[in-house]
């Protein structure tokens, strides 16, 4: 028993941490309820989806700086297609679309044997040309029915549709993999790669598959984010930091080999209710920025300063 | 036979390329040049356009022009990847610094400003060295968050001094526009600035240390070194120099923008990437990143003059930045 609260002792600290702050939220404005979890699980969707995508490249030893910029193409590939076609192909394209981007990514890194960073760093350059290439201004429209997939809480009730979809499509992708031999691997991959090699796994084609994931989930983030705003955007979020964040405060360590989806997803929300806190107490939102970078930073290093210690020990 | 001395030929050209990276890089920039020259005859040389010169000089002096404020923001790249670490603030600390400068000189001067705008970039590089050097966060995250904390304080700032409007230092005006023979102005401040990056690196104890830091961290705090000391000193003056790159930037530009220096940032750490610099550290030259800034620069020129949309060039470029870097690892053989 002590075991299992030991291994997720993080895990449960961020449940915790995120109970307090909806508390606080609902001292500091009482009406908060459902509709107001809804906005935060709505504006949560594409942070969600980057977040996770990241956490998999981190987890397997690598770290993807073009989440955001792949989270933009297939923002405006759904866009242009959902103008032109019925929506269930464009969804299927549009999600290959994503695998076929994080699968050259991986790829990239294994042939060349250049670091992933300065790979994903080209690649942030090379996917928004793409998405420029696609739809030069904003454009194009998202179709009704994924806009509506996320709106109200009628799926279930009380818990809001972005939130059960969120759930739903990590879980998809996730699950399957994680719990089988190739999710061992990633693990395997990301802890030690000289010994993972000698055991027997084969390293390059794993780190292809923890990138065409990543690509997966970023393409689930650029369909969400075409459903927020109904067209498609071809100019890259500011998701790249706010994913890093979350994953390290989610308690995935950078360099690989431990973690879990489940703590950055809820870090994710730790931070968006933050941000609604700090709306509720009508600061500024340039403000906001910067307290929610500074919670950010404080967040990584009290992370790093804990982990030196317990190496430390 | 053939084979077995074709390929230690190859890691004699290899090994060469490991210790004068500067050598390859020119050759292939001179390549571009030629390419560019192809391309577009009497760009380079006029006399083939019937006009005068052999070499145009006002083509060459805007391409070291538009090069210097890369060049020193890959020094900021440069001095950091030597620890294995990178300066992603670099590119919002110069902006920072020109809209500081620029708006504070309409108000108390322009030697205030100036000074106020080069602390500003010492006192992020400093929060950036207490993160790296003493709470031990890995120099990504670190100075992306503090990256993404000052933008926010600048927007704050642009809307304290929203009417004040602002002011060009006439002397960045000169540094950044002006030419001598055909040369820009720049050259002035960026000579003595690349002469004292190479010495730094070279002949100081300081330079040492980064790349024993780089090279085995443990080992070189096991021979006494306090690294959080270099750290801090390093990172400071990555934030001193992204200061001052913004300000002959702004003279350059001579508009004040809140993200004005913001898109030299990437082909900052692509420069100093193709320069030889490795990201994992121990390993890196000032030199051949300033022959990588001009070489992304005549990349930049080409890519214009082939009237491509901003996003194929932007996508080009990028897979551009990816082939060099792959065919150096290949031909070094090192990562």
């Amino acid at each position: 028993m002590s075991d299992v609260i030991r291994k997720n002792a993080w895990v449960a600290g961020l449940v915790a941490l995120l109970a307090v702050l909806l508390v606080v939220t609902k001292l500091i404005q009482p009406t908060f309820g459902v509709s107001g979890l809804e906005s935060i699980a709505r504006a949560a969707l594409p942070f969600a989806f980057a977040t996770a995508g990241m956490a998999v490249v981190v987890i397997v030893g690598g770290i993807d700086l073009s989440v955001a910029s792949m989270m933009a193409v297939c923002a405006v590939a759904a866009a242009v297609l959902m103008e032109r076609m019925a929506g269930v192909p464009a969804l299927l394209i549009v999600l290959a679309l994503g695998l076929v981007m994080g699968f050259l990514n991986g790829a990239l890194i294994v042939l060349t044997r250049v670091p992933d960073i300065v790979v994903t760093l080209a690649m942030l350059f090379v996917w928004e040309g793409v998405a420029l290439l696609i739809l030069e201004t904003p454009g194009g429209a998202a179709s009704d029915w994924l806009e509506q997939s996320i709106r109200g809480s009628f799926l279930v009730p009380g818990i809001p549709n972005a939130l059960v979809v969120t759930i739903i499509c990590v879980a998809v992708v996730w699950l399957p993999i994680r719990r089988s031999k190739l999710g061992l691997s990633i693990y395997a991959t990301g802890s030690d790669e000289l010994a993972a090699f000698r055991s027997g796994v084969a390293i390059g084609p794993t780190k292809i598959l923890a990138y065409s994931l990543c690509g997966v989930l970023c393409a689930f983030g650029g369909l969400s984010l075409a459903a927020l705003t109904g067209i498609g955007e071809p100019v890259p979020g500011p998701y790249l930091l706010a994913s890093v964040a979350a994953v390290v405060l989610g308690g995935v360590v950078l360099g690989g080999g431990r973690g879990s989806l489940l703590g950055p997803l809820i870090a994710v929300y730790i931070l968006r209710i933050i941000r609604t806190i700090l709306t509720l107490l009508a600061f500024d939102p340039n403000v906001t920025t910067i307290i929610e970078g500074v919670i950010m930073v404080g967040v990584v290093m009290l992370g790093t300063a804990a982990m030196m210690r317990g190496a430390q020990q | 036979m053939s084979l077995a001395s074709a390929d230690s030929m190859m890691v004699r050209v290899g090994r060469y390329l490991k210790d004068n990276p500067v050598v390859p890089l020119l050759l292939f920039l001179f390549l571009l040049i030629a390419l560019l020259e192809i391309m577009r005859p009497g760009i380079v040389t006029p006399y083939r356009a019937s006009r005068d010169g052999i070499v145009s000089m006002f083509w060459v002096g805007n391409l070291i022009k538009f090069a210097i404020p890369l060049a020193m923001l890959a020094a900021c790249q440069v001095l950091t990847m030597l620890t294995a670490g990178i300066d992603l603030s670099a590119g919002i600390v110069a902006t920072v610094a020109a809209f500081v400068c620029a708006t504070l000189s309409s108000i108390w001067g322009v030697a205030p400003a100036t000074i106020i705008a080069l602390l500003t970039g010492l006192l992020v590089g400093l929060v950036n060295g207490f993160g790296v050097g003493i709470v031990r966060v890995h120099p990504l995250i670190m100075t992306l968050g503090t990256g993404l904390i000052t933008t926010g304080c600048l927007q704050v700032y642009q809307r304290l001094v929203i009417n004040a409007g602002s002011e060009i230092p006439a002397f960045l005006a000169w540094l950044g526009t002006g030419r001598t023979l055909g040369l820009p102005n720049g050259l002035f401040l960026f000579m003595p600035f690349a002469v004292f990056i190479l010495w730094l690196m070279r002949f100081t104890g300081f330079g040492r240390l980064l790349f024993a830091l780089g090279s085995n961290e443990k080992a070189t705090k096991l021979s006494g070194v306090r690294a959080w000391q270099v750290y801090l000193a390093l990172y400071a003056l990555s934030g001193l120099i992204a200061a001052l790159a913004g300000l002959l930037y702004l003279g350059m530009i001579r508009q004040t923008s809140l993200s004005l220096a913001n898109p030299l940032l990437l082909p900052s750490v692509a420069a100093a990437v193709i320069g030889g610099t490795s990201i994992f550290g121990g390993r890196g030259s000032f030199a051949g990143a300033v022959v990588g800034a001009l070489i992304i620069r005549v990349l930049d020129t080409m890519l214009t003059l082939m009237q491509m949309p901003e996003g194929a060039r932007t996508a080009l470029f990028g897979a551009i930045i990816l082939a060099v870097t792959a065919i150096y690892v290949r031909l070094t053989d090192t990562r």
